[in-house]
């Protein structure tokens, strides 16, 4: 057997585990970490400029790929750098891997230089943690982490490493172990057959049946299961924001997006329902608005890999434990096994009916069908949502920071696969664009990968620019400048008369374009509508280079639907400045 | 409902700091808890209780499950079961309080496990609720310390909490 330091047995690890790339940052408590990838490893590392970066990074790749991000960071204020990332992540459920130095052992406790308690500070935001106490550990170790970061409801693991147990001199014997066995850790393998019976009954008597779909199908890579059972039955779709792309969007049988700025037809056919299916989605609040007034008329069937995100808030009637591609699978078998023996299939004029009520909620109010813009020379948010989407033939990956421009883009790209809509949807943290979107590019060099932004989230991370120019990811930025906080300003003019405290710049903001061509960039100022196809498709005709287009768009627009809370059900909704449900 | 929630977990540094840390997380409140090692080195028994509704309860023992540490678990409030709390607690034991102090030792079955001039510590074990009763009945005398373990507990018969 081979003799390793523990710095070296790291580096191979993460080779040994098929890591892509290290997002991460040096320092003094990780530096025999650096010199053994510096000396011997074939994974690359990307250089970030701030540590948060360097998991947003991890995220995005982890998002677009479905493999764990892997992130390095020093001990101390690299760690709590690290941690706005780590939570985001833990709140999308995303598979993530950190490795974070930490002072030598005898040092701990001491409040030596740049310690910090990382596994106290991580502990609520982290599925699970490791501080390592012997070098020997370190192999076991790493391959529990990346076991548990991506099996069951994944998320982000913590590896503490104190700075001793890396040292060049001191060496063990290597040997990476092929499988993992915890006793106290074995998430659900499969759904239960009896609940899957019944889901199945239940669904083929409904008569107003909706399909709400949520990020875990994209995670548990079910989408195509989905598809095949909204199809078979055509039952309507709508997706939360973290499920976009897990049905096709621009399918006739999706609804759009639910919840907060939820399409109107998507959160009326849900209030109306009898029978709801939801598949990986954990009705968030940002979903179902009061829950004592959500869905009084349906039953539900809820599918999650996690046991507590079944009637954590709301009541399932059939609730199934299992992962949603199994599950989906074996209810799809149950379907047709209960359609073959007993004839039995759902109610086709109800359905019917059911579609002409959706078609009718649709004409009147639907986004894409029913909306009128002003016909002013300014440029309105959604029509620059709409021209990347014509640019990028609707096939790119899109990354978002966080506030208007973020529900804009999730309303107006239709995403028709999964893993292409990568934004911070539990965290909400601003920020997260143009690092995720870094992540992303690396993954995937050869796609489109576009950064929809504002001019608030964008600052929060520019710093990665810099990063960009030295990995060359050409990635395209699309900032919707109005010159506010967007969407505070929107819940400013709501509920408090217009008062803009504190969402304002004013007149402060930097000279982007000058910004990202110091940075070595292109930027691109576009402030008519005319123009704004034409600097579109040139952006993205320059394969090569990351491309800024600062757009200025109406400044007063604000997103509808927006559910009237506090008190309102799903169906009490915004629909514009004036006119509500 | 008072709920008496039992649970293997690692004995792994860090594995309470996970279980108590997730109750704050969460809003819920621990009543009591004890923690001690069993006969298997790597493995420690955590009981606590808890006062929370049905739901909450459910939630908060799914939530527990999920702790990587946590190797089993049971609500023992769920079946027939024994809880035993220790209290250890001092009291003034002078003039005609010196009887009446060891009088109600003696009917609750407590033991006097150190005896001095003024005073005596006494031993009792029991329910939760068997200990309030002895703080209560001990209102006459002055208490100069008291001190529990918190409730540890098992299943009757056969059933078991182990791997
Ligand atoms: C890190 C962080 N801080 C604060 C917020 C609260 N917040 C949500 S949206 C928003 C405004 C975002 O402004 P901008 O990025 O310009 O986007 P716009 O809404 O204008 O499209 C703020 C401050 C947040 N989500 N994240």
């Amino acid at each position: 057997m081979e003799l390793l330091s523990g710095g070296e047995m790291i580096a191979r690890a993460l080779e040994d585990e098929g890591v892509e790339y290290i997002f991460g940052y040096p320092g003094g408590a990780v530096l025999h970490i650096y010199d053994a990838l510096f000396k011997n490893c074939k994974v690359p590392h990307v250089l970030v400029r701030h540590e948060q970066a360097a998991t947003h990074a991890a995220d995005g790749y982890a998002r677009a790929t479905g493999k764990p991000g892997v992130v390095l960071v020093t001990s101390g204020p690299g760690a709590t750098n690290a941690v706005t990332g780590i939570a985001t992540a833990y709140m999308d459920s995303i598979p993530m891997v950190v490795l974070s130095g930490q002072v030598q052992s005898h040092l701990i406790g001491e409040d030596a230089f740049q310690e910090t308690d990382m596994i106290g500070i991580s502990r609520p935001i982290v599925k699970h943690s490791f501080m390592v106490k012997r070098t020997e550990d370190l192999p076991k170790i790493i391959k529990k982490a990346f076991h548990i970061a991506a099996s069951g409801r994944p998320g982000p693991v913590v590896i503490d490493i104190p700075k001793d147990l890396t040292r060049p001199d001191e060496t063990f014997e290597y040997s990476y172990p092929k499988t993992v066995k915890m006793r106290s850790y074995s998430p659900a393998q499969r759904g239960h057959t009896g609940q899957i019976k019944k889901a199945a009954k239940l669904l083929l008597a409904a008569k107003r049946p909706v399909i709400y779909s949520g990020g875990g199908v994209i995670l548990g890579d079910a989408s195509e299961l989905l598809t095949q059972l909204a199809r078979k039955l055509n039952y309507p779709v709508t997706n939360t924001l973290m499920g976009l792309g897990g049905y096709p969007g621009s399918d006739r049988q999706f609804l759009g997006m639910l919840g907060m700025h939820g399409f109107y037809e998507a959160n009326m056919a849900m209030h109306h329902s009898d029978c709801i299916l939801a598949v990986g989605a954990r009705f968030d609040d940002r979903v179902t608005n009061t829950v004592s007034k959500f869905c009084p008329g349906a039953k539900i069937i809820h599918i999650d890999v996690d046991p507590a995100s079944i009637s954590k808030t709301v009541m399932a009637d059939i609730p199934i434990v299992g992962p949603v591609q199994s599950v989906l699978t074996e209810l799809l078998a149950q379907i047709d096994l209960l359609t073959e023996k007993d004839n039995s299939i759902p109610d086709q004029s109800a359905l019917e009916r059911w579609w002409q009520q959706i078609d009718e909620w649709r004409a009147a109010h639907g986004l894409y069908t029913g909306r009128r813009y002003d016909e002013s020379d300014m440029i309105m948010p959604q029509q620059v949502i709409e021209s990347l989407y014509r640019a990028t033939g609707g096939d790119a990956y899109v990354t978002s920071d966080v506030g208007q421009h973020q529900m804009f883009a999730a309303q107006y790209y239709r995403f028709d696969k999964p893993r292409r809509w990568i934004n911070s949807g539990g965290l909400g943290t601003m920020g997260f664009g143009l690092p995720a979107a870094m992540g992303v590019k690396l993954a995937f060099p050869d796609s489109e990968v576009a950064c929809v932004t504002g001019e608030g989230s964008i600052q929060m991370n520019i710093q990665e620019l810099s990063t960009c120019k030295q990995y060359n990811t050409p990635v395209k930025i699309i900032n919707l400048r109005n010159n506010y906080l967007g969407m505070v300003k929107q819940w400013q003019d709501m509920q408090y008369e217009g008062r803009y405290a504190m969402s304002t710049y004013e007149d402060s903001l930097p000279d982007f374009i000058k910004l990202v061509e110091a940075y070595g960039h292109v930027g691109i100022q576009v402030t008519k509508l005319a123009d704004l196809d034409g600097a579109m498709e040139a952006a993205f005709a320059m394969k090569d280079r990351l491309v800024f287009l600062d757009i200025f768009i109406d400044p007063m627009e604000h997103v509808y639907p927006m559910h009237i809370a506090p008190n309102g059900s799903m169906k009490d909704m915004w629909l514009s400045k004036n006119e509500r449900t | 409902m008072r709920r008496i929630i039992s649970m293997l977990m690692e004995n792994e540094p860090g594995a309470l700091s996970r279980v108590v840390g997730l109750f704050s997380q969460r809003g819920y409140n621990i009543e009591t808890l004890n923690v001690a090692p069993t006969d298997d080195p790597t493995l420690s028994r955590l009981t606590l209780t808890t006062v929370e509704n049905d739901l909450r309860i459910e939630q908060l023992t799914k939530q527990l499950n999920k702790l990587v540490d946590v190797v089993k678990l049971a609500d023992l409030t769920e079946g027939a079961h024994i809880e035993r709390d220790l209290m250890l607690i001092k009291v003034r034991a002078t003039g005609t309080a010196r009887e009446e102090v060891k009088r109600t030792t003696d009917i609750f079955r407590g033991q006097i496990v150190d005896v001095g001039p003024t005073v005596y510590t006494i031993q009792l074990t029991g329910t939760s609720d068997k200990l309030d009763s002895f703080v209560a009945a001990m209102a006459g005398a002055e208490i100069l310390e008291v001190v529990r373990s918190g409730v540890a507990g098992i299943s009757r018969g056969e059933k078991v909490l182990s791997l």
